[in-house]
């Protein structure tokens, strides 16, 4: 196992599309790092950079203190699951799971030892001989995780391996994938575009977007104190709200709908220096009767979810500052097209600067 | 039955008919004695001699010729899917400056008339002192081979997937080695496709084979058949029974290969 390291990474493709402006990113030896963000943020590419499938334009890219950056990839010692996991469809299981082995001339005995340690642990045993057509989609799954497990590689690389699986699959895998980092201790770097699965997988997640890293941390550190107004927003299910106001010369925050706040102790955000956000989740707003929260507001809509309801708000006394989204026990009595009140739990704001959108405080 | 699929049907069986029949002529003819074969022609053979084969393969030592457009077709066939194949899979797969004006080159090589190049071609061969070899056919087949492979080829592993080959490296083969043990066995039906193709151009190639080969010892079968014409009399029966021959290892490759060319090998590969 080995320690990852990309050092002021940057990827310009010949057509001008900038996939990473500078990375800086450092996984720590057997550490389970997931790249986070939406299509087009750079986490693949930077994965692929890390595979040696993709050379930067600028920087360099380390695993463990060797600067690999212009090693092709069969001499990195990486081992990669693939989105659309890439078997060799000619090839039975077997050869499938010893191709790693095969290709960097293991022993024939030590080739079968390990590929039947694989196959059991990953419940292939009955299906070695078969081909990857006749396989369900799960099993293939299993059998792109066992080839990359049948080595000892110094770096396990995953884009996106659950997506193509169905939910329950998914889930499922998922816990598979924890127990496997526990029992492996692998270094892991896992790319994924569902910020579900980075936060119950990562030790640490990386936000990304458009080629930067937003937030480097773990995974509860990201959802409580997002460092900027793109993880705010893309963190969390539901999403946070995120409310437009400004300090104003009296030296409070008013929002939509007659919301007014002290505001945040940051230098940021002193009386009179400009516009600012309020991010609240969802869970950290609590319905109340009407004229005892912090604004009054209209329910919209409220969907039951099983375990809680969430309700759409329309901020203000007629329902006109802007939506809000709260969740309520299930017990809770609420009437579509009703008033009532809501009260934000201060301990659990998070304000972002604008225009910069970052985190204040 | 609705109308249009009757028609439909009389429709196709007539063109099946005018297919096949010119085949079904040529195979009855090449089995009538000579001196039948102008008189009342009728469609169901009542006599049938193979003494077109024997001439063919007695008088006419039909084998030389036979064994020239093997060589000449399969050195040809062989030539083009080895390099071809290296060429196209770089087209497919690499990034390089000057991809797409060097795909159009090739495209445009192979547009070339090939009356045009006759001249000029045999004033390099004789230069090169290869007129009545071997690879003064060979070469100048390459001509259109060559780009023919090459772009079939090219569309074969743009098909492929490449996530299989950047598996096959981060599992520790090299790009070579990538090629040789994931791409080439996926790429088989087109390879194999490809490859039936150039040998029937080659093998059925006339102008360059009549005009680069002096004697009979170099001939190709399409230039022998031809030149089996004398001054005063055209040997139908033989020039019949020799199409027949010069057909069949052909329609042999194809009907045997044919499976090979239709299957998809590259089921199961990714997700789906």
């Amino acid at each position: 196992m080995a320690s990852v390291r990309l050092a002021g990474v940057e990827k310009v493709y010949p057509n001008g599309h900038v996939a990473a402006r500078g990375l800086d990113i450092e996984i720590a030896d057997g550490e389970f790092m997931v790249l986070v963000g939406p299509s087009g943020c750079g986490k693949s590419t930077a994965l692929r950079m890390i595979a040696g499938l993709e050379t930067p334009t600028a920087g360099q890219v380390f695993i463990g203190e060797h600067d690999v950056t212009a090693l092709p990839p069969q001499e990195r010692d990486i081992a990669m699951v693939f989105q659309s996991y890439a078997l060799y469809p000619h090839m039975t299981v077997r050869e499938n799971l010893s191709f790693g082995l095969r290709m960097r001339g293991a022993a024939r005995p030590a080739i079968a030892e390990r590929v039947a340690g694989a196959a059991r642990a990953l419940g292939l045993d009955a299906v070695l001989e078969r081909k990857p057509g006749q396989l369900s989609g799960g099993q293939r799954q299993r059998v792109a995780l066992g080839r990359a497990m049948v080595r000892d590689p110094k770096v396990f690389l995953f884009d996106e391996p659950l997506s193509n699986l169905d939910a329950k699959l998914r889930v499922e895998t998922r816990a598979e994938l924890a127990r496997l980092h526990r029992r492996l201790r692998a270094t892991i770097v896992y790319v994924t575009h569902d910020q579900e699965e980075a936060l119950t997988l990562g030790g640490r997640v990386a936000v990304m977007r458009d080629g930067n890293v937003e937030q480097v941390a773990p995974p509860m550190e990201v959802y409580r104190r997002p460092a900027s107004l793109f993880v705010a927003g893309f963190v969390g299910s539901p999403a946070m709200n995120l409310l437009p106001g400004e300090v104003r010369a009296d030296g409070v925050w008013a929002g939509p709908g007659g919301l007014v706040l002290p505001p945040p102790a940051a230098p940021g955000a002193r009386a009179g220096t400009g516009r600012v956000t309020l991010g609240v989740r969802p869970h950290d707003v609590a319905i109340v009767a009407p004229g005892a929260g912090d604004t009054d507001a209209r329910a919209d809509v409220v969907e039951p979810r099983g375990s809680e309801l969430l309700i759409y708000l329309r901020l203000g006394n007629d329902g006109a500052g802007g939506e809000l989204r709260a969740v309520a026990p299930p017990e809770q009595q609420i009437a579509v097209d009703t008033a009532v009140g809501v009260r934000l739990d201060r301990e659990r704001l998070h304000w972002f600067d604008e225009p910069t959108g970052r985190r204040l405080d | 039955m609705t109308p249009r699929s009757r028609w439909g049907t009389a429709a196709l069986g007539l063109l099946v008919l005018a297919t096949a029949f010119p085949f079904y002529w040529a195979i009855v003819s090449s089995f009538t004695p000579e001196a039948r074969l102008f008189q009342r022609p009728s469609l169901l053979p009542t006599t049938l001699v193979l003494d077109h084969y024997r001439a063919l393969f007695t008088e006419r030592n039909f084998w030389v010729p036979i064994r020239n457009s093997l060589i000449v077709a399969g050195a040809t066939t062989a030539i083009c899917v080895s390099i071809g194949g290296l060429c196209a899979y770089a087209l497919a797969r690499l990034r390089f400056r000057g991809k797409a004006p060097l795909l159009g080159l090739i495209l445009a090589v192979s547009v070339f008339p090939q009356i045009s190049v006759v001249s000029p071609l045999y004033l390099l061969l004789r230069r090169l002192h290869l007129i009545n070899t071997y690879p003064g056919l060979i070469l100048p087949y390459l001509t259109f081979a060559m780009p023919l492979t090459v772009w079939l080829l090219v569309g074969f592993f743009r098909q492929l997937p490449a996530e299989l080959e950047e598996a096959a490296m981060v599992d520790g083969a090299s790009r070579l080695r990538a090629l040789w043990e994931v791409i080439l066995p996926l790429a088989l039906p087109g390879l194999a496709a490809t490859a039936i193709l150039t040998f029937v151009y080659s093998w059925n190639e006339f102008l360059f084979a009549l005009s680069f080969t002096l004697g009979p010892e170099r001939q190709t079968v399409p230039v022998a058949i031809a030149l089996f014409r004398g001054q005063y009399q055209v040997p139908w029966g033989q020039i019949l029974a020799a199409a027949i021959v010069a057909t069949a290892p052909v329609a042999v490759l194809v009907l045997a290969f044919q499976r090979r060319i239709v299957q998809g090998l590259t089921s199961g590969a990714v997700k789906g």
